[in-house]
């Protein structure tokens, strides 16, 4: 029987392969759930630091924070890229880091340096081979990022921004919109947008405790982290989403490859009976 | 004439408080806070400690938060608990410790990267070798 032994041994192995992806779908499709209830908890935190700085933006403060006050001679500009830290998530992180890189090619053009923080161990690997300075790094964030596991990182690149030697900050990550579509983002964090200044009734301000500086510091340095943080939440969530949808169309295609493959290795068998049977025939008629 | 105040209490994780409330009692990093309805607008930072609210019956309800931040409009309190513990000082650590860390990966060679390159060219190969010998056996037949 010609080639039986092999095809049977490859049916074997597209079947453990199919029985990996599967149950590596399975876990995707168990792990967004909990990825999407984490981004429903934290979401009131955002809403209510959207509603400080809100507030700020229509006080009249005595003091301007650094991070409110564009700088219109831009010489280098940062990013805080959010990746993943595994693979076989379909193109998710590619997609992402092409978007990155035709960004970043604009500016080169312009002669901007460009200088970024890579989060998740993708990022990392990806662009230590490209012509990027890479400030600072973090990955490992598991099932349940917090907020902490961001400070260290991010400070660094608001620290540039406050001392002037970064003048853009952008925020690139994987924004969730549903189970079947992401969508590769770049938002612009530093200098914040301007609050639109309609309401503009009466001229009041906060009384500050201890005093402005310090206290603004800390609330933007928080709707930063917060922000930073829906973004690690958001690409959390659409790595597993685009994790599961990969899983699914390669145990799909396991299961078209099997068929196939049954079909290649009973054809195999009949034509090797049918020779037997005439072999058989022909003998029994030279008798 | 209103009498109560909305209060919201939030940590990065979840929603700890909403309501309307009689009065909160905060400890900032000034001195203690008791805010009352159509307090003045007010910003500022919290020490670690309890925030209490006390509802229109006069229950009090206590939560501990490590710090964070309050900020007070006549009508609204919003209070924005940390989840980490947070400090110049250490904020200045956590910021070396993420620069450490990008260098560290930058000077890996060996990292999980290159090992998962490396075994996926492994497979390659020893798929090529099988490929090459299937052939070989055909042929001879």
């Amino acid at each position: 029987m010609a080639g039986g032994r092999e095809i049977v041994t490859k049916i074997r192995s597209v079947e453990n392969t199919k029985k990996v992806t599967s149950a590596l779908e399975m876990v995707s499709a168990s792990k967004i759930r909990k990825s999407q209830d984490l981004m429903k908890e934290s979401r009131p935190y955002a809403r209510m630091m959207h509603r400080v700085i809100g507030h700020l933006g229509k006080a009249r403060p005595e003091y301007r924070h650094p991070f409110t006050i564009e700088h219109p001679d831009v010489k280098r500009v940062g990013y805080i890229v959010i990746s993943s830290d595994r693979g076989l998530c379909g193109g998710l992180n590619n997609n992402l880091f092409k978007q990155i890189l035709a960004d970043m090619g604009e500016w080169q053009k312009k002669e901007v340096d460009v200088c970024m923080v890579a989060l998740g161990k993708k990022a990392m690997a990806y662009f230590k081979n490209v012509k990027v300075e890479i400030m600072a790094a973090a990955s490992d964030f598991g099932e349940k990022p917090q907020i902490e596991d961001l400070i260290g990182s991010v400070r660094g690149m608001l620290d540039q921004y406050s001392e002037k030697k970064v003048d853009r900050v952008y925020l690139v990550y994987n924004d969730f919109v549903n189970t079947m579509v992401q969508k590769p983002v770049i938002e612009q964090l530093l200098p914040l947008p301007p609050t639109d200044d309609e309401e503009v009734r009466d001229i009041w301000d906060y009384i500050y405790e201890p005093d402005a500086e310090t206290l603004l510091n800390s609330v933007m340095t928080r709707y930063i982290e917060a922000l930073v943080y829906q973004g690690v939440l958001e690409n959390l969530a659409s790595e597993h989403a685009a994790r599961m949808i990969a899983m699914k169309s390669a145990t799909d295609n396991a299961s078209d490859l099997i068929d196939e493959l049954n079909l290649v290795y009973n054809k195999a068998r009949q034509a090797a009976i049918t020779q037997e049977i005439s072999e058989i025939v022909g003998g029994a008629a030279a008798v | 004439m209103t009498k109560t105040i909305r209060c919201d209490i939030v940590s990065a994780h979840e929603e700890i408080f909403s309501g309307e409330v009689k009065m909160v009692f905060a400890s900032g990093i000034a001195g203690d806070l008791g805010i009352s309805p159509r307090h003045a607008p007010l910003i500022t930072q919290l020490k670690p400690g309890p925030v209490r609210v006390q509802d229109e019956a006069g229950e009090e309800q206590f939560y501990f938060v490590s710090g964070g931040i309050i900020e007070v409009q006549p009508h609204v309190v919003t209070v924005m608990a940390d989840t980490a513990m947070r400090g110049e000082d250490l904020d200045q650590a956590a910021a070396e410790a993420a620069r450490a860390e990008a260098e560290r990966e930058l000077a890996d060679r060996t990292g999980d990267m290159e090992i998962a390159e490396a075994q996926a060219k492994l497979l390659e190969a020893v798929a090529q070798l099988q490929a090459m010998e299937r052939l070989r056996k055909n042929l001879k037949r």
